[in-house]
């Protein structure tokens, strides 16, 4: 099957800077792929040169096998983080101007957000303008969907509104390509590629990425000392409640930092971002923890 | 000490920002209040800290220079320089400036702000405007400090630098006060309250509330078709659908869910939007 959107071995430079170092990224039809990366990970920059909007320096890009060109532009929906829409113009006209502009199809909306056809934008709520942003960015039916922190300073209930949206644009064979800094979105996606410093330093499930990587988690009553305590011996730790996770040390040397510390530490399992963090942070700064 | 609000009601005009909600904040814990855009957050803080002046209900503070905020629109000055920035608030709140210096090196270097402290604000990039906007809010060890989302538009590596400031204050005694739209965030506080268009949610500690869910949740892989299809919604790539009822009256089934902290919230969403739809309000 020829892949919706295909770097490999992608590579660019601004001047002594490489922002995206021997990319190989790939994304079929009816799947999700998150892509995760801190700023500067060249997460941006990657996204740019598969919509077409930079060319690479090196390597090979297609997206629906062909060079990206304004023909394959078309094939593609986008919905940046700040949504694209006009705020004083209804949902109705929004989809009217974009499909006098771009021709195509004219955009739906979903049935629940119908009787708002006709708010001013800027009067709805940041889940509904979403839902706007959407339906406009479907119209055309796309093939390929990119979506910039698609979910952003919604509620949880119209959040997974929002992703019944992307899977069914996935499940009716579209691929979706979703960027974000939240674990939340990253966990409803089938497949993540993880970057840092212009690499890829993991792809795969959650499970895949997460594999077998533990945490110490220290349980006492008296988490501001243990946490001090961990501190002083140059340990990164991080407050859930009222534990607190230690990446990347054995137990046993966290049990030594807490010395009169009345505690009990255990090993689990790391999250997503714990992992992340790991895979970020190893070979850079190392001063922040989860 | 414990500061809060109880039975807070706000009113804009026409609009009900907040109805009737109470919030308790003792010295040392992180005490979260989630929810999405307009569910009243920012006007509980704003109250909290004594910027909005409640309709109804009573606001227990610290004097004002007790108090640390970090607003939603960020708290420095763009045309300083980080350490200006700082030393400007540590002078305002009377704090030493022997004592200020020391304790802004501290933070500065533990969140990778060090090579910046010469910087204007105005040129750091989001996450690490965050950063500075935390510690200049905390730099004078407030005993309440009130965060309105500040990590929204923050990359996961500022994340975890503000989430060691957030420790940091509560270590040294403050309460903290943190507004986000993120459960994955919210559930790292000890202590949450989830709000939906100025009405409380929930509220507990995230277990207790993951715990609290009435009725039952069951998963499929298919979207139920009728009635139910109105009380599921889809996690990854398979759906949960919620029955009303008693908590933990179905016997244990290979289908039903125990409920997280997500599942939690949404059902309390859910069970909010039917009960309006039902009374014959708007619906979305």
């Amino acid at each position: 099957m020829t892949a919706l959107a295909e770097t490999v071995g992608v590579l660019r430079r601004f001047g002594p800077l490489v922002a995206v170092d021997d990319v190989h990224l790939r994304v079929d039809g009816g799947e999700v792929v998150g892509l995760l990366g801190a700023n500067g990970a060249g997460k941006t920059t990657l996204i740019r040169i598969l919509l077409g909007l930079l060319p690479p320096t090196d390597g090979l890009v297609r997206l629906f096998g062909l060079e990206p060109s304004r023909e394959t532009r078309r094939r593609i929906g986008y919905v940046p983080q700040g949504l694209g829409l006009y705020d004083d113009l209804t949902p109705d006209e929004n989809l009217a101007f974009a499909h006098a502009v771009f021709g195509g199809e004219r955009g739906t909306l979903p049935q629940a957000i119908r009787p708002l056809a006709g708010v001013l934008v800027g009067r709805l709520s940041l889940g509904v303008q979403r839902r706007v942003a959407f339906a406009q960015a479907l119209a055309h039916r796309p093939e390929l969907l990119v979506l910039d922190e698609p979910t952003s300073g919604v509620d949880p209930l119209a959040r997974a509104r929002l992703w019944e949206t992307i899977r069914e644009t996935a499940d009716d064979g579209a691929g979706v390509l979703v960027t974000t800094h939240h674990m939340d979105e990253a966990e409803e996606c089938d497949r993540l590629v993880v970057m840092a410093d212009g690499r890829v330093v993991a792809d795969g499930t959650v499970a895949e990425i997460v594999g077998d990587t533990r945490v110490a988690v220290v349980r006492t009553d008296e988490w501001e000392r243990a946490f001090a305590a961990l501190e002083t011996a140059g340990m990164s730790a991080a407050l859930v409640g009222r534990t607190l996770r230690v990446p990347r040390v054995a137990p046993a040397a966290v049990e030594g930092a807490l010395g009169d510390v009345p505690a009990r530490v255990d090993e689990a399992a790391a999250t997503l971002e714990e992992r992340f963090l790991e895979l970020t942070l190893s070979g850079g700064r190392g001063g922040a923890a989860a | 000490m414990t500061w809060g609000v109880r039975g807070l009601m706000v009113r804009f005009g026409e609009h009900l920002a907040l109805a009737g909600v109470s919030l308790d904040a003792p010295a040392g814990r992180v005490t979260g209040v989630v929810g999405g855009d307009g569910a009243g957050k920012t006007t509980l803080l704003r109250c909290l800290v004594g910027a909005v002046a409640p309709g109804w209900g009573e606001v227990r503070r610290p004097e004002s220079r007790r108090i640390g905020y970090l607003s939603s629109t960020s708290g420095t000055y763009p045309d300083l320089s980080v350490e200006e920035n700082l030393a400007f608030a540590a002078t305002a709140y009377g704090v030493p400036p022997v004592e200020a210096r020391a304790r802004a090196a501290e933070y500065l270097e533990r969140t990778g702000l060090a090579s910046a402290r010469d910087r204007l604000t105005g040129h750091l990039s989001g996450g690490m405007r965050q950063k500075l906007g935390v510690i200049r809010a905390m730099v004078h060890r407030p005993e309440l400090l009130v965060l309105d989302e500040p990590t929204t538009g923050i990359d996961p590596v500022s994340r975890a630098d503000l989430w060691w400031l957030i420790a940091r204050a509560a270590a040294e005694g403050a309460a903290v006060v943190l507004a986000t739209a993120y459960l994955d965030e919210a559930e790292r506080a000890s202590w949450l309250l989830a709000l939906d268009e100025g009405h409380a949610l929930a509220e507990g500690t995230p277990d207790e509330i993951a715990a609290a869910v009435p009725g039952t949740i069951r998963t499929s892989t298919e979207r139920p078709s009728g009635d139910a299809s109105r009380r599921s919604w889809r996690r990854g790539a398979r759906w949960r659908t919620w029955t009303p009822g008693a908590a933990g009256s179905v016997a244990p089934q290979a289908d039903v869910v125990r409920p997280d902290l997500h599942d939690a919230v949404t059902v309390a969403a859910l069970a909010r939007e039917l009960a309006v739809t039902a009374a014959g309000g708007g619906a979305a």
